[in-house]
């Protein structure tokens, strides 16, 4: 019951409370790039999502099997930044070969990840968090996932905002931003909600 | 006088932040107060600078097909650098920063700096366009941070500025706060400048090269597939 609880507590907090996008401000240029239109918005989460999933599984492992024994916990943002590049383009590989239609939807978005600092993000997180293996994947999970549906709900925002008529100093960028924070605002909504959920078990 | 302009474009005409909108993250995520958004920036235009050097002595040296990662690792090298010295003489700063100084690694602007200008041309404009660079992102965290600290604390560097009977609107440093306060920023830049505002686009990125999402979004994703 209580790992259960855990997961859950890690999975929520992710995806609502302390959403990556929203309150951590990691990958921000996708957000702000890519969520033009529900489909991309869609196929940028969940590329991001499996990219970070598989980081983590990655990482986490190199860190504590390679970095801790040898000391050199230092080298942690060059070895992390280089299995990230490298797995983009092992997944970025193996999905053209054995999953064609996976490519076809996901593949564009893959190269857009390597310096999405979200991956990178998570990745460093789990560490300085001490979360052990599994808290990691579920907290890199809640991560992707929350990143996908502020991509979704803001990808709806945004078509909102083309019909509209905007003064002409803010058109463009500022707007966006605008709208962005006030999405954010709704998410402060959120707060307290996981404690007050499960603090009660 | 071409050495001159290399150097001032990016203070205001390029203005990596405000103008060509890349890194975005540290700029919202850190400039709650004033002297980290001075801070990240001054650790940012030292990586920045450093990385151009480096890259544009080893222009030639680098094969063209794996310089993303070879340039990856050379500025992840610098900030692993910036890093140790800021945890050994300026603690209280490297805990305020936090995740975000080893996110220096992925922060577009270093890297769309050495995949646009340092790996074409020589040292010395590389070192000078960095440089210029790197200060116009640290007057714009700088600006942020002000803006948001001012409103959102009442005091700026630390220092009182409104008395204690004006509740400071903590909004400002929420996260909404800090896209509003961007977003209201870019704005009057670009009010000042003169210039229609930019949408945020990929011209800036890396990645545009290799990525077939890059030219125009949406649907012509998959034509790109198909032509493929």
């Amino acid at each position: 019951m209580e790992i259960f609880k855990n997961i859950a507590v890690i999975l929520l907090t992710g995806i609502l409370t302390e959403n990556f996008v929203l309150s951590k401000f990691l990958g921000i240029c996708p957000f702000l790039g890519v969520s033009k239109k529900a489909s991309s918005s869609l196929g940028m989460g969940i590329a991001v999502t499996f990219v970070m999933l598989f980081a983590t599984a990655a990482t986490y492992p190199i860190y504590h099997g390679v970095l801790v024994p040898l000391k050199i916990e230092y080298m942690q943002t060059v070895a992390f930044i280089l299995i990230i590049a490298l797995l983009v383009q092992l997944v970025e590989m193996a999905m053209k070969k054995y999953m064609p239609p996976l490519y076809k939807a996901l593949g564009v978005y893959l190269p857009l990840i390597t310096t999405n600092c979200a991956v990178l993000g998570v990745t460093i997180l789990n560490i300085d968090n001490g979360y052990n293996f599994g808290e990691s994947l579920v907290n890199a999970l809640g991560a992707g996932l929350g990143f996908l549906l502020v991509m979704l709900i803001f990808s709806g925002v945004r078509g909102r905002i083309e019909r509209c008529n905007v003064p002409k100093a803010m058109q463009g960028t500022p707007i966006t931003l605008i709208a962005a924070s006030i999405v954010s605002l709704a998410f402060i909504g959120f707060g307290g909600i996981v404690d007050n959920i499960f603090g009660a078990l | 006088m071409s050495y001159l302009k290399e150097f001032t474009k990016g203070i205001l005409k390029e203005n990596p932040n405000l103008v060509m909108l890349l890194g975005m993250c540290p700029t919202l995520a850190v400039t709650t107060m004033a002297e980290n958004g001075l801070g990240m920036g001054l650790a940012t235009t030292f990586v920045l600078v450093c990385s151009n050097l480096v890259i544009s002595l080893l222009k030639k040296v680098i094969p063209s097909q794996v310089r993303l990662p070879s340039f990856i690792v050379i500025i992840s090298g610098f900030v692993t650098l910036v890093g140790m010295l800021l945890q050994k003489y300026i603690p209280s700063l490297y805990d305020a920063l936090g995740l975000f100084l080893s996110l220096i690694t992925v922060n577009c602007i270093i890297l769309g700096r050495a995949e646009m200008f340092a790996c074409k041309n020589r040292a010395l404009p590389s070192v000078l366009d960095g440089l210029g660079m790197g200060i116009g992102f640290t007057l714009s965290l700088l600006t942020v941070g002000s803006f948001r600290e001012i409103l959102g604390s009442g005091s700026w560097f630390g220092i009182k500025l409104l008395p204690d009977f004006i509740e400071p609107m903590t909004i400002f440093i929420l996260p909404a706060g800090g896209f509003f306060s961007l977003g209201v920023i870019i704005a009057i830049v670009g009010k000042i400048s003169k210039r229609k505002p930019k949408d945020i686009s990929c011209s800036g990125c890396p990645n545009r090269g290799s990525c077939k999402f890059a030219e125009d979004e949406g649907d012509t994703a998959e034509a790109a597939q198909t032509e493929k």
